[in-house]
C-alpha cells in the first residue's frame, strides 16, 4: 500500500480509492471466504503436472541435442575452469602441491599490495585485518573458496553488466526491454532453478557461478544505468555545445560523473554475490556457505555464526576497497596528479615487490602456507554467539510475544483476509481499479494482466497471503529506510557507525539468525517478515541516504539561511529532491523483500514461500514450485508497474 | 631507487628469516595416501552424495572413512538434497545415495524409466514418522497421545498463525506429508500451519519443552535431536497396507520406512570394491544415532566421528568388506 501513501495529484481521485477501499470491506464483509481459490498443500492443478512433464521431457532430451549441449559445455567449461584456477591459486590444493599456490601470507600480501595501490594506506590496512580474521576465525580455506567464487562470478557480472547498464542508461527503449527481465531475475526464487541448473552445467562451481550471477547481475545494469541518466542535461548540453561526439561525452561526461553511482552498483553485485553464497551451497558450491548449512542442521548457531562472520567481513572490506578506489580515482580527476609519476611508480613497485617476496615465502614455505592452527579464536566466537542467542531467546521472548501479536493482529491478519479471504473478482476489481487510479491505463492493463495470470498459475490465494505479508514487510522496510536513510545521509558520524550494521544485515546469511528469531516468534509469518526486513532495509536506507548526500549543498544552504529548521530542511527540500532515489529505495526494498519470501517459506510464512521449497525438496510438487516462483515474479512486477511514479523532472535522455 | 633498495632488503630480510621453517611438500605428513597407493588403484574416486541431514551424515562418514581406510579409495562429498542427488546419477557425478526415505516417484523416474540408477539394499535403519508432543504434555495430559483425545485439546493449540482451531506443526518440506488429508479425514480440530523447515520444528518443540508451551506437530526417527528430547509419538489410526493408497483419503497412521540405499547403474558396473562396501553396508538405529550424537552433541567433525565409531566396531566393519 505505498500506493496509498504518495498523494494523488487530483484530491478526487482521493475520494474514488477511498470508496474503492469501501467497497472492498463492505465485500469482504458480505462475502468473506466465498470463492477464494484456496489449494492445499500437496493438492496440484493440470499446469503444475504438465510442467512436470515437460520437465521430464526437457531432462530426457538433454543429451540428444547437440547444438545445445556443446553451447551449454563450453559456457560451463569457461567457468568451471576459472574458477578452479582462482581456487588453485588461493585455496585448492594444486599444481600437485599439497597447498594452493599462494599461502596465506601470500593472499594477504597481494591483497593489501592491490588495495593499496588502487584504494589508501587505510583500506590496506583493513584488508590486512580481515584476511587475517578469517585464519583466526579457523576459517581460511573456507574463505578462500567463498572468495574464489566471489571473484569469478562479479567478474563476468560487471563485464556483463556495467556495458548494458550503460546501454540501458542511454536508451530509453533497451531500459523499457531490459527492465522486466532484471525484475525476472531479481525476484525468481533462485531455489526454483538450482536444480535444472545442475541438470544443463552439472554439479559444481559452474551451476553455483550462474546462480550467483543471475541474482547479482541485476543491480550493476540497474544503478549504472540510473547512474548514467542522472547525469544532469545542463553538463551534457554544455559539453554537445563544445562540439563533442555522443561517444565523447560518453567517455568524458557521463561515465566519470556517473562514476560516485556506479560504484554503488558495483557494491551491490559484489553484496548480491556474497549472498548467494549459502543458497549456491545447496548445489555443493564450496566455501563458507557450506560451513553455515552443515552447522544449521544440528542447529549449531555457533558455528553458523562463526561462518556468517567472516563472510560480513569479507563484504565489508571488498565493500571498502571499491569505495576506495573510486574516491583515489574521483580526487584524482578534482585535483589533477597528486604527486610526480616517479614517486608513484616507486610506490606501485615497492607495493608489489613485498607481496612478490612475501607471496614466494608463502609458495615455499609451510609456515606461510597454512594459518597456523594454534592462532584460532573461532571456538571463542562461537561459544559467545551460542551464549548470545540463548540469552535472547530466554530473556526477550515474552516481549518479543506481544510484539508479534501487535502486528499480526493489528497489520498482517487484517491485511490477508481482506486479500486473500475476499471473493477473488473482488480483489482483482478492486486491484484493477486501484492501479488505475494511481498508475493510469497502462498500469490497470498490467494488473489486471498480472492478477489473471496468478489465477491461471492455480496459486492465486497463496499469492494474496505472501502478497500481504510482502506489503506489512515493505511499509516496514521503508518506514525504518527513509529514517534511518535520511540520518544516515545527513550525519557522517552515523554513516561510519552504521554502515558495518547495514553491511552485515544484508550479507549475513539469513539461515545464521533465522534459529534466533525463530525462538523468539516461533514459526510465524511475523518470523518471515523480520527476516525480510533484516535483509531488505540497509539497501533501501543506502539509496536514500545516497539521495540525500546527492542534493547540492548550494540548496541545503540556501534553505538554511531562509529560516527553515532542521523538519523542514528534510521534508521541504531534502527529501523531495531525493525523490528518485526514495523511489528506487522503495523499488529495491520490495524486490529484496519478495527475494525473501522463499526463506520466509522456511519459518513459517507458507503459502509461496513454502509451495518454492516444497517444490526444490520435493519431486512431485517441482511443477507447482516453479508456477510459485513465477508467481513471486508476476506479484514483483505488477506491485513495481502498478504505482504512481515520480513524474521525470528532466526529459527522458534516450 | 632508495625505497625500492629498502623493499629488496626487507624482502630479503625475511627471506632469511623464513629459511628456519619446513618447506612445502618436504614435510612428512604432506604426503597423504602413499600407503593405500597400491590398492588406490583398484577402487579409484567414489562420489559420494550427501543429503542434508544428519543421520544421512552418520552413514555417509562411516562408509567414508571405511572406503579411505580398508579400501584405499578416494571419497569425494558432495552436498545435496536429494532430488539433486538423484539428478547426479543421470548425469554420472554421484555415485551413491546411502540413506533414502521412500522417495517411490524417483525410483519410478530414476531406476524404471531412466535405468541410471539401482537398489543397493537396506541400510538396517527404520524410519517413523508421526505426530509428536514435547514430553511435558504427556507428562501434564496422559491421554492426549491417543488421537481421538486430540479434538479435546485443541483449544491449547491454538496460535497466531491457526485462527481458531488447533495448530498443527508441518515440518520439513522434504519429507511426504499427508496431514491436511488426515485433519480433515479425522475429522479433527486442528489447521496446519508449515513450518518450512527442520530448523524450524526442533525450535519450536525446543520452546515448548523450555516454556511449557503447547505444541503437536509432525516429526521423525531416527534424528539426532530426539536424544536432547525425548518426544512422545501420537498414537493414530494404525497402519494397514495400502490405506494410504489414495492421498485424498488417508485415514491411517504413516508407515514404516525401511531405509535403503541407491547406486548408479555406472557404478555398480564398475566392479569397484566401494560398491561392494556399499551394498554390504548395514547397521542399527542405535548405531546411526551414536555417530548423529558424535557429530551433533559431542561437536565432532563426520570424519572424527566415523572414526571413533569404527574403532569400536571392527568386527561389524569387517563382515561390509569384499571377500578377498
Amino acid at each position: 500500500m505505498i500506493t496509498l501513501s504518495v498523494p494523488a495529484r487530483l484530491p478526487a481521485r482521493r475520494y474514488l480509492a477511498g470508496a474503492i477501499v469501501a467497497a472492498w470491506v463492505l465485500g469482504h464483509a458480505l462475502l468473506a471466504g466465498r470463492d477464494t481459490l484456496a489449494l492445499g498443500g500437496a493438492e496440484l492443478t493440470p499446469l503444475h503436472e504438465g510442467v512436470n512433464e515437460a520437465w521430464d521431457t526437457v531432462d530426457d532430451n538433454r543429451n540428444s541435442n547437440p547444438f545445445f549441449l556443446y553451447f551449454v559445455n563450453y559456457i560451463r567449461l569457461i567457468l568451471d575452469e576459472s574458477v578452479k584456477f582462482v581456487q588453485a591459486l588461493i585455496s585448492q590444493p594444486s599444481f600437485g602441491r599439497p597447498v594452493p599456490v599462494l599461502g596465506w601470507l601470500g593472499v594477504v600480501a597481494l591483497a593489501a599490495a592491490v588495495t593499496y595501490i588502487f584504494g589508501n594506506i587505510r583500506v590496506a590496512l583493513l584488508t590486512v585485518a580481515g584476511f587475517v580474521s578469517f585464519g583466526l576465525l579457523g576459517l581460511w580455506a573456507e574463505s578462500m573458496d567463498t572468495l574464489a567464487l566471489t571473484l569469478t562470478a562479479v567478474a563476468y557480472s560487471l563485464a556483463v553488466g556495467i556495458p548494458l547498464g550503460v546501454w540501458a542508461g542511454l536508451s530509453g527503449r533497451f531500459n523499457r526491454f531490459v527492465t522486466p527481465v532484471l525484475d525476472f531475475m531479481q525476484t525468481m526464487p533462485t531455489f526454483v532453478y538450482l536444480a535444472p541448473l545442475t541438470l544443463f552445467f552439472l554439479i559444481g562451481p559452474a551451476s553455483a557461478t550462474i546462480a550467483t550471477m543471475i541474482y547479482a547481475i541485476p543491480p550493476a545494469i540497474r544503478i549504472t544505468a540510473h547512474a548514467i541518466r542522472e547525469v544532469s542535461p545542463v553538463t551534457l548540453e554544455a559539453s554537445s555545445s563544445l562540439g563533442a561526439t555522443s561517444a565523447q561525452s560518453l567517455r568524458h561526461v557521463r561515465l566519470p560523473l556517473a562514476r560516485r553511482t556506479i560504484v554503488v552498483g558495483v557494491n551491490q553485485t559484489i553484496m548480491a554475490a556474497l549472498s548467494m553464497a549459502t543458497i549456491a551451497a545447496l548445489i555443493d558450491a564450496p566455501g563458507l556457505g557450506k560451513t553455515v548449512l552443515k552447522a544449521l542442521q544440528t542447529l549449531d548457531i555457533g558455528a553458523a555464526f562463526n561462518a556468517g562472520l567472516a563472510i560480513v567481513i569479507m563484504a565489508v572490506v571488498l565493500d571498502r576497497a571499491t569505495t576506495a578506489a573510486s574516491h583515489r580515482v574521483e580526487t584524482q580527476r578534482r585535483t589533477g596528479r597528486l604527486r610526480s609519476v616517479f614517486f608513484r611508480r616507486v610506490e606501485v613497485a615497492v607495493a608489489l615487490g613485498i607481496a612478490a617476496v612475501l607471496g614466494y615465502l608463502s609458495y615455499t614455505y609451510v609456515w606461510a602456507a597454512e594459518f597456523p592452527a594454534g592462532a584460532n579464536i573461532g571456538s571463542y566466537v562461537r561459544r559467545a554467539a551460542d551464549a548470545a542467542s540463548v540469552w535472547v531467546q530466554d530473556s526477550l521472548s515474552g516481549f518479543t510475544d506481544a510484539l508479534k501479536n501487535v502486528i499480526t493482529y493489528g497489520l498482517l491478519n487484517p491485511f490477508e483476509s481482506l486479500l486473500a479471504g475476499s471473493p477473488w473478482w473482488l480483489v482483482f476489481a478492486v486491484g484493477v481499479g486501484m492501479a488505475a487510479l494511481v498508475g493510469g491505463t497502462r498500469a490497470a492493463i498490467i494488473a489486471a494482466a498480472g492478477l489473471a495470470a496468478l489465477i491461471g498459475l492455480g496459486l492465486w490465494q497463496d499469492s494474496m497471503v505472501t502478497l500481504a505479508a510482502t506489503l506489512v514487510a515493505t511499509i516496514l522496510v521503508m518506514a525504518l529506510g527513509v529514517a534511518t536513510g535520511v540520518w544516515i545521509g545527513r550525519s557522517d558520524r552515523a554513516d561510519a557507525v552504521l554502515r558495518p550494521v547495514l553491511d552485515a544485515g544484508q550479507t549475513m546469511p539469513a539461515f545464521v539468525y533465522l534459529v534466533p528469531i525463530l525462538g523468539l516468534f516461533g514459526p510465524t509469518r511475523f518470523t518471515a517478515i523480520i527476516a525480510a526486513v533484516v535483509f531488505a532495509a540497509p539497501v533501501a536506507i543506502k539509496l536514500v541516504a545516497e539521495g540525500i548526500r546527492g542534493v547540492p549543498p548550494a540548496t541545503v544552504e540556501a534553505a538554511r539561511s531562509a529560516g527553515s529548521s532542521s523538519w523542514q530542511l528534510i521534508t521541504k527540500v531534502q527529501l523531495p529532491m531525493a525523490r528518485g532515489a526514495v523511489a528506487l529505495a522503495a523499488n529495491q526494498g520490495l524486490i529484496y523483500v519478495l527475494s525473501m519470501v522463499v526463506v520466509g517459506g522456511l519459518v513459517g510464512a507458507g503459502a509461496l514461500g513454502y509451495d518454492v521449497v516444497a517444490g526444490f525438496s520435493q519431486h512431485q510438487l517441482r511443477g507447482k514450485g516453479l508456477a510459485a516462483g513465477l508467481a513471486i515474479v508476476v506479484l514483483g512486477i505488477v506491485l513495481d508497474r502498478a504505482r504512481v511514479r515520480p513524474r521525470p523532472e528532466r526529459t527522458d535522455s534516450g | 631507487m632508495a625505497i625500492r633498495r629498502i623493499g629488496v632488503v626487507a624482502g630479503a630480510v625475511l627471506v632469511l628469516a623464513g629459511c628456519g621453517g619446513a618447506k612445502v611438500g618436504e614435510a612428512p605428513s604432506a604426503a597423504p595416501g602413499t600407503g593405500a597407493a597400491g590398492s588406490a588403484a583398484a577402487c579409484g574416486t567414489l562420489n559420494l552424495a550427501i543429503n542434508p541431514w544428519v543421520g544421512y551424515e552418520a552413514n555417509a562418514a562411516v562408509i567414508a572413512h571405511v572406503a579411505e581406510k580398508n579400501l584405499g579409495c578416494t571419497v569425494v562429498k558432495k552436498d545435496l538434497k536429494e532430488e539433486v542427488a538423484w539428478q547426479g546419477f543421470g548425469t554420472g557425478e554421484v555415485d551413491a545415495v546411502v540413506e533414502n526415505w521412500g522417495h517411490d516417484d524417483l525410483k519410478q523416474k530414476y531406476i524404471q524409466e531412466q535405468k541410471t540408477a539401482l537398489e543397493a539394499g537396506l541400510t538396517g535403519n527404520k524410519g517413523v514418522i508421526g505426530w509428536y508432543v514435547a514430553p511435558w504434555m504427556a507428562a501434564k495430559y496422559p491421554d492426549i497421545t491417543d488421537w481421538q483425545n486430540l479434538n479435546k485439546y485443541a483449544e491449547l493449540f491454538k496460535t497466531s498463525e491457526s485462527g481458531d482451531k488447533g495448530q498443527l506443526l508441518d515440518g520439513d518440506p522434504s519429507f511426504v506429508t499427508n496431514d491436511e488429508a488426515l485433519v480433515k479425514n479425522l475429522k479433527l480440530d486442528y489447521k496446519v500451519v508449515y513450518a518450512g523447515s527442520e530448523a524450524a520444528l526442533i525450535t519450536a518443540f525446543r520452546q515448548s519443552e523450555k516454556e511449557q508451551k503447547p505444541i503437536i506437530g509432525y516429526f521423525y526417527e531416527p534424528q539426532w535431536f530426539l536424544s536432547e528430547l525425548k518426544l512422545v509419538k501420537i498414537n493414530l489410526p494404525a497402519y494397514t497396507a495400502g490405506c494410504d493408497a489414495d492421498a485424498a483419503k488417508v485415514a491411517c497412521d504413516y508407515p514404516l520406512y525401511e531405509l535403503d540405499k541407491v547406486v548408479s547403474k555406472k557404478f555398480a558396473d564398475s566392479g569397484s570394491p566401494a560398491y561392494t562396501l556399499i551394498k554390504n553396508f548395514s547397521w542399527t538405529n542405535d548405531d546411526q544415532n551414536l555417530v548423529a550424537k558424535y557429530i551433533s552433541e559431542d561437536k565432532m567433525t563426520p570424519a572424527e566421528a566415523a572414526a571413533k565409531w569404527a574403532a569400536d566396531n571392527e568386527a561389524k566393519i569387517k563382515t561390509w568388506l569384499p571377500a578377498s
